[in-house]
């Protein structure tokens, strides 16, 4: 079988690691760099900006609607972040309420219902985490759009522009293909909030960026980005036209792989690699039982009706609460 | 040989007794087993174990463990205060358990089920590789077999030592429900204290129902995320299952001495519907691995299911020690880590 053993041994991130993360994360984040609407105009024709969810209102944090990528009717979504303090409001910072979630769901859905192939672009620190994101279903509606996407009949290939934010990112992030420019990163919690936790400091989100591995290139070699695309110069927001020259021939040529594909063989593939995100390892461990044969104690217990004597062999004997939680371990 | 009576127990103090800490009452442990880990002067939930649930909620002698050997792997090579190796082995030694998330088949009054159950104590119920594993093959069974899926969650999220291969694992769980949504299978999905983050973002929020236990946390974002993000006070029992149900996303908050029966009332009441055994098409619908391919099948007269011809993913090996733990076919050559 393929080897099973760590990719690298577990050590503290170097300094020279951390630099090198943070750099990239620097200019995931840089002011100038190219967002979704500037890149639309230069890689496709005649987009036509679709507007609300019909449901609640309009997230200008999602953009999308369809547009022609040489002649060919395609579906556009994608975060949008402004470009000053004034736009960086409006948009709240590219980060999407579940409305600008559950805006591109309507979009996919109309995708789904014209055979358009959808291309996503991911640029966001995250999901809003706010109260009235959470009154209405933030968690909802990035859990629907994820499932939603994994089923659409249509080729979707997904582009990292800047920051891969978590569960923000992912809601509208599930493709076929999934390109990253050469500065992006993609992680599961932002360092500064990854730092917070685990090294209980948000001044450690270098360490933090450069121990999830957060990189375009980290994320090539776990596999959760298929095609990392070049940028040009110092960076992507030195040269906006070309990054968008670089960004469409890299979509154009998933599409084209993805053009022979029947949607049965579409759907399944794209299962097989969500199927196999990530390894882990196989023991011969047998199912655990709990005690079978009834113990001395309880035999003599049933026997004299003591109070607090199982009756049967339960579970929380081989895994019973220990009232030790340790809150430290927590998720994202 | 030494002979433990029931009568002669010499329990430290401090471990015959937990405070509650909602009421600050003093619970006498055994009290709590009675129970059901629920505090008797203010109803405060406990939370359970893995095995208090399996306890709880199946019939006695029903629970048949499955992919008990899944095991994590330091993919990352994450290290913070100490090696995400260590914490595991922690976690391990601790609980007894390998990771977050048991599952198996078992029965609620004699129907059967496939059921996977979260333990908070193991990493704060993080998901990871395993517990996506584990759950995307509970959902492939009940798939494969015609059966209700429950899932009990009690999580903080995605789990950061996985990097975005724990971010993946709310697509790799999601992915399937689809599945079940075009096969008719029901997934009923059982909220308790705390359901947040990532797991919140998945398979959690996606059940046909929703079931929650009382005042559980559940939430997206941490609650002081959410009160740092917008620097002023949250509304009172923010992020509680009753908020949820107030704002319609969940279904019903069920305290745990009905939880039991609720499931059983639903299972009867959201019955799989019949395949009838002379219809191939619907059969193979329910084992193909993507419901609209059979779908497309049936259409076109059934010319496409045989071209593709492949295995559904996953199909559960027997007993949890096949060669491969997961068959996917194509994409191999870039898929080098998987056992």
């Amino acid at each position: 079988m393929t080897d099973i053993t760590p990719a690298i041994e577990a050590a503290p991130p170097t300094p020279e690691a951390m630099e090198a993360a943070w750099r990239r994360v620097q200019l995931a984040r840089h002011p100038q760099r190219p967002r979704t609407l500037d890149l639309v105009p230069r890689i496709f024709e005649g987009f036509f900006e679709l507007h609300g969810d019909r449901a609640f209102g309009d997230d200008a944090a999602i953009v999308g609607g369809p547009a022609m990528l040489e002649r060919q009717p395609v579906m556009v979504i994608g975060h949008q972040k402004g470009t000053d303090t004034e736009s960086n409001i409006a948009r709240n910072f590219g980060s999407p309420h579940p409305e600008g979630f559950r805006k591109a769901q309507r979009l996919m859905r109309l995708a789904d219902k014209l055979g358009l192939p959808i291309i996503t672009f991911l640029d966001t620190a995250g999901a809003f985490p706010g109260p009235a994101a959470e009154e209405r279903g933030q968690a909802e509606a990035i859990a629907s759009s994820i499932k939603l996407m994994t089923g659409l009949q249509v080729p979707i290939v997904v582009v990292v522009l800047g920051e891969g934010g978590s569960g923000g990112a992912l809601a509208i992030g599930v493709g076929d293909t999934v390109l990253a420019l050469e500065n992006s990163v993609y992680s599961v919690i932002s360092p500064e909030g990854c730092a917070s936790i685990l090294w209980r400091s948000r001044e450690e989100a270098r360490a933090a960026a450069a121990a999830m591995r957060m990189t375009a290139a980290d994320q090539l070699d776990l596999g959760v980005v298929d095609v990392i695309v070049p940028e040009p110069g110092e960076g992507a927001h030195t040269d906006h036209a070309a990054t968008a020259r670089a960004v469409k021939t890299a979509i154009m040529s998933s599409l084209q792989s993805m053009a022979g594909r029947g949607t049965a063989e579409l759907l399944m593939t794209r299962y097989a690699r969500l199927r196999g995100m990530g390894a882990y390892l196989e023991t011969g461990a047998g199912p655990s039982r709990p005690p079978e044969a009834p113990s001395l104690r309880r035999r003599i217990g049933r026997l004299l009706r003591l109070p607090g004597v199982p009756r049967r062999p339960r579970w929380s004997e081989i895994w019973p609460s220990d009232d030790g939680d340790d809150e430290s371990e927590r998720g994202a | 040989m030494p002979i433990k009576f029931p009568f002669s127990r010499r329990a430290a103090p401090s471990d015959a007794w937990t405070k509650c800490p909602s009421c600050d009452a003093q619970v006498f442990n055994r009290q709590l087993e009675r129970t059901l880990r629920v505090c008797p002067s203010c109803g405060h939930h406990f939370r359970m174990s893995v095995g208090e649930r399996i306890d709880l909620l199946l019939d006695p002698n029903s629970f048949e463990e499955r992919d008990a050997g899944l095991e994590a792997i330091d993919r990352l090579g994450f290290h913070d205060d100490r090696p995400y190796a260590d914490r595991l082995e922690g976690s391990r030694i601790k609980t007894g358990l390998r990771d977050a998330v048991v599952w198996g088949i078992g029965s609620i009054d004699s129907q059967r089920v496939a059921i996977g159950i979260f333990d908070f104590r193991f990493m704060g119920g993080s998901m990871g590789v395993v517990v996506g594993e584990k759950l995307a093959r509970c959902f492939e069974t009940a798939l494969a077999e015609r059966i209700p899926a429950i899932v009990v969650s009690a999580s903080g999220g995605a789990r950061m030592q996985e990097g975005t291969l724990s971010l993946m694992q709310l697509a790799k769980t999601a992915a399937p429900l689809v599945r079940l949504d075009e096969s008719g299978v029901p997934f009923i999905a059982v909220l308790t204290d705390p359901t947040t983050g990532g797991v919140l973002a998945s398979f959690a929020s996606l059940g046909d129902v929703v079931l929650a236990e009382p005042k559980a946390l559940i939430g997206f974002a941490g609650a002081r995320v959410a009160s740092d993000t917008v620097g002023e006070e949250l509304p009172d029992g923010f992020q509680t299952a009753e908020f949820l149900l107030v704002h319609g996303f969940v279904d019903a908050v069920v305290p745990r001495g009905e939880l039991r029966g609720t499931l059983s009332r639903l299972l009867r009441l959201l019955p799989v519907p019949t395949v009838a055994d002379d219809d191939h098409a619907d059969l193979d619908r329910a084992w193909s691995p993507i419901g609209a391919l059979s779908g497309l099948a049936e259409r076109v007269g059934g010319a496409v299911s045989e071209s593709i011809g492949i295995d559904a993913p996953g199909e559960p090996s027997e007993n949890g020690s096949g060669p491969s733990g997961i068959t996917v076919p194509a994409t191999s050559d870039t898929e080098q880590d998987r056992t």
